[in-house]
């Protein structure tokens, strides 16, 4: 409860009872000039700092010096006293809006800036490369091993279970559609054609990326944060050559292997459904299979495998190199190297589906 | 008579992204030196060792090491100095997939044609050289902070440098582990005759170790004092100087 009353030149507020900070604190916000304001405490049973501030709030127009306090509880003076001494801060205003015009030239000075450091990132991996076929750059194979390990054998029960489940998704939908013509037995063909031309390369690109791509920004964009990167470029050691090079040689490596088995996995995932559920005998569907499947279009299914191992390696290595220098711009750097390693791959395929038909693969 | 400066500073600006953090900085660090960098927090120290050691470029000035101008020196010339510096970072910036005795290794891998028996010793002897000892075959994440700060600069002076450079050597550091570090740096001044350049704001570790060094001073963004710290303590030449070196006291009551 707050008390006021005026004397000589004195407004006097006396606080009592429990203080919660909602109460209403009235005080004139003119003809202070030859009063006082003085706080007595008496009784307080509690008081909390949100009671200090709304007191603070009705007292900051007054000078300082025309405050008094007597018998305040022990640390609400000195919380007030605090408050008074802080350079009070009005809430900034917002800065204007850059006129349209100027918003679409920053954006594209970002853009250019942002094309030119990508660029730059590949030509620096393209020249560690060159310099690998000389025998001139230097990675611990050792390293490259443990890579190795990781996005391939250690990738291959996640291919697969997701492979056979493609394979599996396509023969269904498929078989729905064919059997109105009774030709269910075509889901064969359609499963092999789509798995091993485009579809083993795409999931196993999806699960490459969300898998090795987000590990390898994680990884590289930790050793930002540890200065890991710093303490390699000041021993005079290339970035590039020891931590992507590896990276990049690894995905190569693996990813015809795992398209290989993405689509032998989806062949059978097809041959699941055909032979339990559409009652089409194993030896036929083998034979469809078997029949439909062209080195060419499994070679552009590896070719396709190779472009996005490719692409998984360079995001990741990008962004994990480019990586701020705190916990958060790791995580950044892990979801913009999986968000673009899938928007890449998607229009590489986009590319390479309209090269093939031009080429009449 | 003075040794000849190993490094020369020459009104460098240093800063991010075209943003001054310090202007006009000008020292020479004598060969064999133990020189140290100190001034309050975010006063651009770090930024200063980054930029000696060719991290960030420095965005206006001349830099000389070794008579080489760092700034303009080309990439061969670079790689030399590089070879010839090493650097403890405040983590130790060990690489974690690597045992310690493969972190001290690396640099001798890449530069040395030495055999992997000659690399083993002297990786053993750089390891005992900072007490670690026994350790060859442990991880970094399985030893402890002061440990690997060890570690580091076992790793910082596997090639024999010149010029050794400590970022924050005490930081997450307790004061014995502090000490201990600091009479291994005094150690490796003595006997290898390293130059050592030591950014901190510790201060025990500042009277301790250092012979030379400069006030980086954020009001004015710039050098504010040289000199020995222990004379710099008895002759402050201006305010912030003697309130950093005294933690704080007055600086009126002391002229008084």
């Amino acid at each position: 409860m707050i008390a006021v009353k005026t004397k000589d030149d004195f407004i006097i507020y006396t606080l009592e009872g429990v203080l919660t900070g909602t109460e209403h604190i009235d005080v004139p916000t003119s003809g202070l000039d030859n009063k006082k304001i003085q706080l007595v405490g008496q009784n307080v049973d509690s008081w909390n700092t949100d009671f200090v501030i709304t007191l603070f709030n009705a007292l900051k127009h007054i000078p300082q010096e025309n405050i008094t306090y007597s018998k305040l509880p022990k640390g609400m003076e000195q919380l007030l006293r605090l408050a008074f001494q802080a350079p009070y801060k009005e809430q900034e205003i917002p800065p204007k809006k850059l006129p349209f015009l100027e918003r679409i030239g920053e954006l594209g000075i970002l853009f250019c800036r942002s094309v030119k450091k990508g660029a730059t990132f590949i030509c620096e991996c393209l020249s560690s490369w060159g310099r690998q076929l000389i025998g001139n750059a230097v990675y611990r194979s050792k390293d490259f091993w443990m890579i190795l390990a990781d996005c391939g054998p250690k990738s291959i029960l996640i291919v697969s279970l997701i492979s056979f489940m493609v394979g599996l998704i396509l023969a269904f939908v498929g078989a729905i559609q064919l059997k109105t013509f009774g030709a269910q037995i075509y889901v064969a063909s359609l499963v092999t054609i789509g798995m091993t031309r485009i579809m083993g390369a795409i999931m196993t690109g999806v699960i490459m990326a969300g898998r090795t791509g987000a590990s390898y920004a994680a990884t590289i964009g930790t050793m930002q944060v540890n200065e890991e990167l710093d303490a390699l470029q000041t021993m005079g050691i290339s970035r590039t050559d020891f931590l992507v090079l590896p990276r990049m040689n690894a995905l190569l490596l693996c990813m015809p292997i795992l398209i290989l088995l993405s689509d032998f996995m989806g062949i059978v995932g097809g041959c699941f459904v055909c032979v339990l559920f559409w009652d089409i005998p194993l030896s036929e569907y083998i034979k469809y299979a078997v029949n439909s499947f062209y080195l060419t279009n499994f070679l552009v299914g590896v070719f396709h495998g190779i472009v996005f191992g490719l692409i998984i390696a360079l995001c990741g290595c990008y962004f994990g190199v480019n990586c701020g220098r705190n916990a958060d711009s790791v995580g950044t750097a892990t979801t913009n190297a999986v968000v673009y390693a899938i928007v890449w791959m998607i229009v590489m395929t986009g590319i390479l589906t309209a090269v093939c038909e031009g080429l009449g693969v | 008579m003075k040794p000849d400066p190993i490094i020369r500073v020459k009104n460098v600006s240093i800063g991010y992204d075209g943003k001054v953090i310090m202007k006009d900085l000008s020292f020479d660090i004598p060969k064999g030196d133990i020189f140290i960098i100190m001034g309050g927090s975010g006063c651009g120290k770090s930024t200063l060792l980054r930029t000696l050691t060719g991290l960030i470029p420095a965005q206006a000035g001349q830099i000389s090491i070794r008579d080489i101008d760092f700034i303009n020196a080309n990439s061969k010339d670079k790689l030399e100095i590089m070879k010839n510096s090493g650097i403890l970072y405040q983590g130790g910036a060990l690489f974690s997939s690597m045992s310690l005795a493969e972190n001290v290794a690396l640099p001798l891998q890449q530069y040395t044609s030495y055999s992997q028996d000659k690399i083993n010793q002297i990786v053993a002897f750089k390891l005992a050289l900072v007490g670690l000892s026994g350790y060859e075959e442990y991880y970094p994440s399985e030893i402890s902070g002061g440990m690997r700060k060890r570690a580091g600069l076992a790793r910082a002076l596997a090639l024999d440098p010149e010029i050794v450079y400590f970022d924050e050597p005490s930081a997450g550091l307790d004061p014995v582990s502090s000490k201990n570090l600091d009479d291994l740096i005094l150690e490796i001044n003595k006997t290898l005759g390293t130059t050592i350049i030591v950014v901190t704001h510790e201060l025990s570790s500042i009277f301790a170790i250092g012979k030379n060094s400069i006030f980086l001073d954020k009001t004015i963004h710039t050098i504010s004092a040289k000199g020995n710290p222990n004379e710099l303590l008895k002759n402050p030449p201006n305010r912030q100087v003697y309130e950093f070196l005294t933690r704080g006291e007055s600086y009126e009551k002391r002229t008084k």
